[in-house]
């Protein structure tokens, strides 16, 4: 920029009454969420921005990738996280860059009163800059949100994937949700290393909760079943619902010799009637 | 040269793969094991990988091989001790190991090994030892 833009000493001067424009605009303004956020943490926010705007702008200008403006994106990035997990939305959150605009233009047309080529240049800056800054708002808060959704998965991952001992020789592992590759590898993990573990000879798979069975759904099955047997175990499959059955039927999938149960208890029947056990009726 | 020991344990041979394995040594393998299935007249093959932490479609078809060849010569052939992560790499390859035996442990498939020669062979011993 070949002339010196006196945007640096604008905000230098007249610091403490954009913010204080600034915040009466965002306290007037309806996306302001009281519900969500003290005005306290707004006010705090706001002085802050303003603070780190300046010390960039007195830096690189309208380079927003340089080191100059690093404290700014860094604040940006945690107001964005924090403000994702409060239950902002991403214009809600944009829009604390955005409001900026109103009070610095304000402030820009009283400086430049008589000056229109500098009023355009600065505002045009001015505009660039806010723009990139809310746009990297925007990115930040998005991330933010799919760290939490990440992490929301991985934790449902561990949820869904429990391997019981129904009794010793025989494990069961109740799966509920859809089955996805990603979910049949843990599962078959967690299922094989249970095996290992307690030595059983026996594994009910039961697939009660599971809402549909397509192609792909049983073919992740079939995978966990002969890798089962593959280490010396037998697998059986129950909770397959009348639906499920015809589905399964409809779409030709062929569950080869893996023994099939409709409920869990009678899978449970036919293991403990394969490791020779018998469950009776102590009557006298 | 570098061989791999098969065990006699009565009427079955006992093989323990502790070391990574090559062609060779698979070929070796398969020839000491047919050999010995001639000669003792061995009625099962017990194959103990519990050491084997690395597979590949190789592997798979080495055991595979050696399973139909001790078939042809009337021997059973029982994989034990598979690990998990080396089931779900056989899964993952497409191996499943078809006609196979697999149990456990060593114990567990000499029970399977058993169970299925007193069933050939049922009658017969009844017999025997009611004299």
């Amino acid at each position: 920029m070949a002339e010196k833009s006196k945007l640096e000493e604008i905000l230098r001067t007249n610091e403490s009454e954009l913010l204080d424009h600034w915040l009466k605009e965002q306290f007037a303004a309806v996306t302001l969420r009281r519900d969500l956020m003290s005005e306290d943490q707004l006010r705090q926010q706001s002085s802050e921005f303003v603070r780190l705007f300046r010390q960039g702008v007195a830096g690189a200008l309208t380079d927003i990738t340089t080191q100059d403006w690093a404290p700014v994106k860094e604040m940006l990035a945690s107001v964005s996280k924090s403000r994702a997990q409060q239950g902002f939305g991403a214009s809600e959150t944009a829009t604390f860059v955005f409001s900026f605009k109103q009070p610095l233009f304000d402030r820009l047309w009283t400086e430049y009163r008589n000056d229109a080529k500098g009023l355009a240049d600065d505002v045009w800056i001015t505009t660039v800059l806010l723009d990139k800054l809310g746009l990297y708002t925007t990115e930040m808060y998005q991330q933010s949100r799919e760290q939490i959704i990440a992490r929301q998965q991985s934790e449902l991952l561990e949820l869904s994937t429990p391997v019981v001992q129904l009794w010793p020789g025989i494990l069961c592992i109740p799966l509920i949700g859809t089955l996805d590759s990603e979910r049949t590898q843990v599962v078959m993990e967690s299922l094989l290393q249970r095996i290992s573990e307690t030595g059983s000879e026996i594994a009910i798979i039961d697939i009660s909760g599971v809402p549909a069975v397509d192609t792909l759904v049983a073919q992740h099955l079939l995978k966990t079943v002969s890798a089962a047997r593959l280490m010396g175990a037998d697998c059986l499959i129950s909770g397959i619902s009348p639906q499920i059955a015809q589905t399964v039927v409809h779409l030709g999938v062929k569950l080869g010799d893996v023994i099939t149960k409709a409920s869990l208890a009678s899978a449970l029947d036919v293991a403990l009637h394969t490791l020779g056990l018998e469950v009776k009726n102590r009557q006298k | 040269m570098e061989r791999i020991p098969i065990l006699k344990m009565g009427p079955f041979l006992l093989v323990t793969i502790q070391v990574d394995m090559h062609d060779r040594l698979a070929q070796t393998l398969q020839d000491d094991l047919a050999d010995r299935v001639v000669k003792y007249g061995a009625r099962g093959v017990l194959i103990e990988i519990s050491s084997l932490e690395v597979v590949d479609s190789f592997i798979g078809r080495m055991l595979a091989r050696i399973a139909s060849i001790s078939r042809v010569l009337d021997a059973d052939t029982v994989v034990v001790g598979m690990r998990p992560a080396v089931a779900i790499t056989l899964v993952e390859l497409g191996m499943s190991l078809e006609g196979v035996k697999t149990a456990l442990n060593v114990e567990r498939g000499i029970e399977i090994l058993q169970g299925s020669l007193d069933s050939e062979t049922g009658g017969e011993e009844d017999v025997h030892s009611e004299d």
